[in-house]
């Protein structure tokens, strides 16, 4: 390579480090702000904030999901396998929440440490396949379990 | 070295082009018919989301070619740069509407699917938004090209901010994993191929999906490139002569 194309392949190199090395500080600054959701346990260690709305993210905990009264209202339990949050919504839920499945809400905590959630989403996880190797799945982890 | 210069010589490249064009538009053809008969017809419904996750065969496809042309671009832009090397610009700035397209694609198909999934058309997550700032960065290079008038210097100005903008790359690719994000993680991982999160017989139709677009935008790169090196080139004595030829 000769002289003049090597000292334009440095200059490259570092224009294009010195704007990763830029964009990693700006990225590690804006952490919290880029994330976008609370976990559960954030919340329970108080580093969500009071009286703004924020959202939660987390697995709906199997079999907690009720409705009391005859309204709209839904009331289940998050977890990120570590702490839980108890949720309460009222609206239309969308078609993939479901025990054991992740979503992410927002709204804002109450003076009992519920979180009243104006808005529900699902978040989709990354598996993909035929109900039938979902239903087999299913039967092998139940077998496990009883053993 | 000879085969470099071979391959850099616009003439060439416009007669080479010209002749792998009809095999790369049959095989592009042959596998997205095989391609979308498996993913549309073949390959069973999600456990989860029933039919609607067929869409995953348009939208990750489109989404990879986005991430996969942009680093080409930057690859070119520094070639461009260090070697002088015309045709890398030619390749470059023809890639550019065919990468924005991608991403165009990518961002509406993941809509039309967050709406019926997730509850929303759209959020600001992080993968989301990196992605959108890709295509910020497609038309970027566009208008930059655009607004220039001295083609030297217009295709100095595009392979640097080619380059530059690549650090977006990796931030959309790792965006899912460093990142609280609504966008679920990695299917497919690169680290991981060999136990992806797929039914095989979804995959197989997405890996086919994935590679038919490869060839899609080989074929449109090479169109464009075509016409860009005939107004480039159309002073020089091989147009000159071939247009002669052809008339």
């Amino acid at each position: 390579m000769r002289a003049i194309r090597r000292q334009r392949l440095y200059l490259l190199l570092l224009m294009l480090g010195g704007v990763a090395l830029a964009v990693t500080f700006a990225l590690r600054s804006f952490n919290e702000n880029l994330m976008y959701f609370f976990s559960t346990t954030d919340v329970v260690d108080g580093k969500a904030p009071a009286d703004t709305l924020f959202r939660l993210g987390g697995m709906v905990v199997d079999g907690s999901v009720e409705r009391p009264g005859d309204g709209m209202m839904v009331r289940f339990d998050l977890t990120d396998y570590s702490k839980q949050v108890t949720v309460e919504y009222t609206g239309i839920l969308p078609d993939l929440f479901r025990e054991g499945q992740g979503i992410v809400s927002k709204g804002k905590l109450n003076t009992e440490g519920v979180f009243v959630a104006e808005e529900v989403l699902a978040k989709h996880d990354e598996n993909y396949m035929p109900p039938e190797v979902a239903e087999s799945l299913k039967k092998q982890h139940k077998s496990t379990e009883v053993q | 070295m000879r085969f470099y210069h071979r391959m850099a010589s616009p003439p060439h490249f416009y007669a080479l082009t010209e002749k792998l064009m009809p095999w790369i538009s049959v095989i592009f053809l042959l596998m997205t018919g095989y391609g979308l008969y498996l993913g549309l017809f073949v390959a069973p419904p999600d456990y989860q989301q029933g039919e609607s996750y067929r869409i995953i065969y348009i939208h990750v496809p489109a989404a990879w070619m986005s991430l996969f042309i942009y680093v080409v671009m930057a690859v070119c832009g520094g070639i461009a740069l260090i070697w002088r090397m015309k045709l890398a610009e030619v390749v470059l700035i023809s890639s550019a509407p065919i990468g924005a397209s991608f991403t165009f694609i990518a961002l509406v198909t993941g809509s039309l699917w967050g709406k019926p999934m997730w509850g929303t058309w759209w959020v600001w997550d992080a993968r989301l938004t990196s992605e959108l700032i890709l295509l910020f960065l497609y038309l970027g290079v566009i208008s930059l090209y655009g607004a220039i008038e001295d083609r030297k210097t217009a295709a100095r100005a595009v392979s640097i901010l080619a380059i530059v903008g690549v650090v977006n790359i990796p931030i959309i690719h790792y965006s899912v994993e460093w990142w609280n994000t609504l966008h679920q993680g990695p299917t497919i991982s690169l680290t991981e191929l060999d136990k992806p999160s797929i039914h095989v017989s979804m995959l197989i139709p997405l890996m086919l999906m994935a590679t038919s677009f490869k060839f899609l935008y080989v074929m449109a790169m090479f169109q464009s490139a075509r016409v860009e090196i005939i107004r480039r080139e159309q002073n020089s004595q091989w147009v000159k002569k071939m247009l002669e030829e052809r008339a």
